[in-house]
């Protein structure tokens, strides 16, 4: 198999990769020269607000988009050493489901009412393995306890609306498996689940990134889901990465102000009572008309001239790297 | 009162006798028996005696009607939908008479030469020969009804199969390509739309030989264009739920999506509509065959059977000429398009939970 020539490197190298999208109201660049790139079996977090471009960061690297006079994608997402967007279509669906997989936000909506909980895990399973349909029945029995559920075999036959919410995500995660992919994206994975069942699903993503040695991006908004489990974290702002480093660099030390004022703005049990939640002040850019210089800088407290007007690169060292012109040195790093 | 129905009491005490959690069946059954016997009593006895026959009819159905209700409702539960059911026992019994209609013992219904020895303009009556009664070459008119249906179900039916096969396909490949797809599906269903349908009707029959196909193919044309737009709109709403990027994500094929994620979904809808139009079509059959243009004489057809009541004062004369393929004509559409309505109500994609 080529399979070990490709073990050598990174599963994904993401470099300056850019999604324009044209509207009405002028062209939103939702990814906006983004470059990084993930180890095997690393758990990688992205966190980030509300339309920074988190989702379209994770579907461009899939070349999940799609593409017409509307979308531009520039830039190379390297999977397994092969350039997703520059593959011809037919070799891109090969890829996806083998070579990476994905994990929905809601997974009342990613699961197909009209069929059984079987067909979902079977039909790629056939398609891509080319296993037989006792086989494949057999494969996602296994896939099913792979991912904790109980009584896989009578599942197979329900369909999605007999399973609960943290049930069906664990179905999604096990069709996202279902390929054996190297690396798994998962979209705001716990979003639409409960608490209680947010942290089983975090757990067992996991577990499977330690037993199989996936690799997995772990896209939320929420940093507490990012905080514990991921190797090293990406900070979204506005389409561009605002600080990227290993997960306790990052939770000890920030260096950009917007990863230090997200940080500050995380309530602590240990607070007060009756404590001022802090808060960043004004809203998230319009990506549609965005400043000239550092896109937080508007609503940085240390925000000076330059930033106003020359944009930031990645910089830093160590692997602590930060796109900030005066970045926050305080706590270390 | 109503605050003692929250327990049934399975042996109501003599003291309240009037607090019943399950009704009790009597009256119904005392309405229902006696509304029956007249109702048969109507078509049999009474048969031909005009005003007395009608009001003992109408007479006989409510109270059959009433009776029979209130006994569904104390077997089955409050829930209990007679009108329902009716409608359904009356389908399956026209396309099971329509099925086996060449083993069923009724007289000659197409064949003059065979029935010069029966009576013509017979009236209606369930103890003769001729249940329904004749037509003016004494052909029976029961008879004319059932093979009548067979050619009604069958041209509506597969126009409807054929609406929502083609027009599925099209709405679906419309709502999921957008684009240049849409625009010309859109343009097309819009032609479609504009043409009164009962002049295109006229105008393809005009050009095309009567025969169950061709009739079937033209009627299809009227299903066809809402056909594509239930179909494109489902396909609208379903494109965008995620398990559709979820099997593009598993490396699904357009065509795999379109035929495996989204077929299945829109199918539904489309079926309970279909219900519908299939009414909508036996009327537009009965049209062209009372025109002259589809089922021709003497096989035959609802609307040719409806189209001898103008020969000859025939009407006037003879009401049941008319009024038994004009009922049955009425029945069947009534009883599609109820059970059509609750068929989509249960599965309206905007009432659908997951």
């Amino acid at each position: 198999m080529e399979q070990s020539t490709r073990e050598q490197g990174p599963v994904l190298s993401v470099e300056d990769l850019r999604t324009e999208i044209r509207t009405e109201r002028g062209t939103v660049r939702a990814v906006d020269g983004v470059s990084f790139t993930v180890g095997r079996g690393e758990m990688f977090g992205i966190v980030g607000e509300s339309g920074s471009g988190k989702s379209v960061l994770g579907r461009t690297i899939m070349g999940l988009y799609s593409t017409g006079p509307t979308m531009t994608v520039t830039g190379k997402a390297v999977l397994d050493g092969r350039d997703v967007h520059a593959l011809p279509a037919a070799e891109r669906r090969k890829l996806w489901g083998t070579g990476v997989g994905m994990v929905f936000q809601d997974p009342t909506t990613a699961l197909n009412p009209v069929k059984k909980v079987g067909r979902h895990l079977t039909e790629s399973l056939r398609k891509h393995g080319g296993l037989s349909r006792a086989a494949a029945r057999a494969k996602a029995e296994e896939l099913l306890a792979l991912v904790g559920i109980p009584e896989p075999r009578r599942r197979l036959d329900q369909y999605p609306h007999e399973l609960s919410g943290g049930m069906r995500q664990r179905v999604v995660i096990a069709m996202a498996l279902a390929g054996e992919p190297s690396l798994l994206i998962a979209d705001e994975p716990t979003t639409a689940l409960d608490v209680t069942v947010q942290k089983q699903i975090l757990d067992l993503l996991a577990r499977l990134q330690s037993e199989l040695g996936t690799a997995i991006i772990l896209i939320s908004h929420n940093l507490a889901v990012v905080a514990g489990r991921a190797d090293r974290v990406a900070v979204m702002y506005a389409g561009r990465m605002a600080e990227l480093a290993p997960a306790g660099a990052l939770f000890a030390g920030p260096r950009h102000p917007y990863t230090e004022a997200l940080l500050a703005s995380v309530p602590q049990l240990g607070d007060p009572p009756h404590t001022t939640l802090q808060a960043i002040d004004g809203t998230p850019p319009d990506i549609a008309a965005l400043p000239p210089g550092c896109r937080f800088a508007p609503r940085c407290r240390y925000a000076r001239d330059d930033c106003r007007a020359e944009l930031p690169v990645l910089t830093g060292a160590g692997g602590h790297t930060f796109a900030c012109h005066h970045p926050v040195t305080t706590g270390g790093a | 009162m109503s605050d003692t129905l929250t327990v049934s009491d399975p042996k109501p005490s003599p003291a309240a006798p009037a607090a019943p959690a399950r009704r009790s069946p009597w009256p119904g059954l005392a309405a229902a028996v006696p509304g029956l016997v007249v109702f048969g009593l109507s078509v049999t006895v009474l048969a031909g005696s005009g005003w007395p026959q009608i009001v003992a009819v109408a007479a006989g159905l409510g109270a059959s009607y009433w009776g029979l209700n209130a006994l569904g409702r104390a077997r089955f539960g409050a829930s209990f939908d007679l009108m329902f059911w009716l409608c359904v026992v009356w389908l399956v019994a026209l396309v099971a008479a329509a099925i086996a209609a060449p083993l069923l013992p009724m007289s000659e219904h197409q064949d003059i030469v065979q029935t010069l020895n029966s009576p013509g303009m017979a009236v209606p009556d369930l103890s003769t020969a001729h249940p329904l009664g004749t037509n003016n070459f004494g052909l029976d008119l029961l008879g004319r009804i059932v093979y009548g249906a067979r050619s009604s179900l069958v041209v509506s039916l597969a126009a409807v199969l054929i609406g929502m096969i083609v027009g599925g396909a099209i709405g679906i490949a419309a709502g999921y390509f957008r684009r240049a797809t849409d625009a010309t599906v859109g343009v097309l269903t819009n032609a479609l739309l504009a043409v009164p349908p009962l002049i295109l009707l006229i105008a393809l029959g005009t050009v095309l030989e009567p025969n169950l196909r061709n009739i079937s193919i033209a009627l299809s044309l009227l299903a066809l264009p809402s056909m594509i737009r239930m179909a494109r709109a489902n396909t609208l709403a379903f494109v965008q739920r995620e398990f559709v990027l979820a099997a593009q994500a598993l490396g699904a094929s357009k065509w795999r999506i379109m035929l495996r994620e989204l077929a299945p979904n829109v199918a539904l809808p489309l079926a309970s509509y279909g219900m519908v139009m299939v009414s909508v079509l036996i009327v537009a059959e009965a049209s062209l065959s009372f025109l002259g243009l589809g089922i021709q004489p003497p096989a035959p057809s609802w609307g040719n059977m409806i189209a001898e009541g103008q020969d000859n004062n025939a009407f006037s004369e003879h009401p049941h000429i008319v009024l038994v393929p004009g009922v049955t004509l009425f029945l069947t559409v009534f009883a599609f398009n109820l059970i059509g309505e609750k068929a989509r109500k249960r599965w309206d994609p905007r009432q659908a939970k997951l």
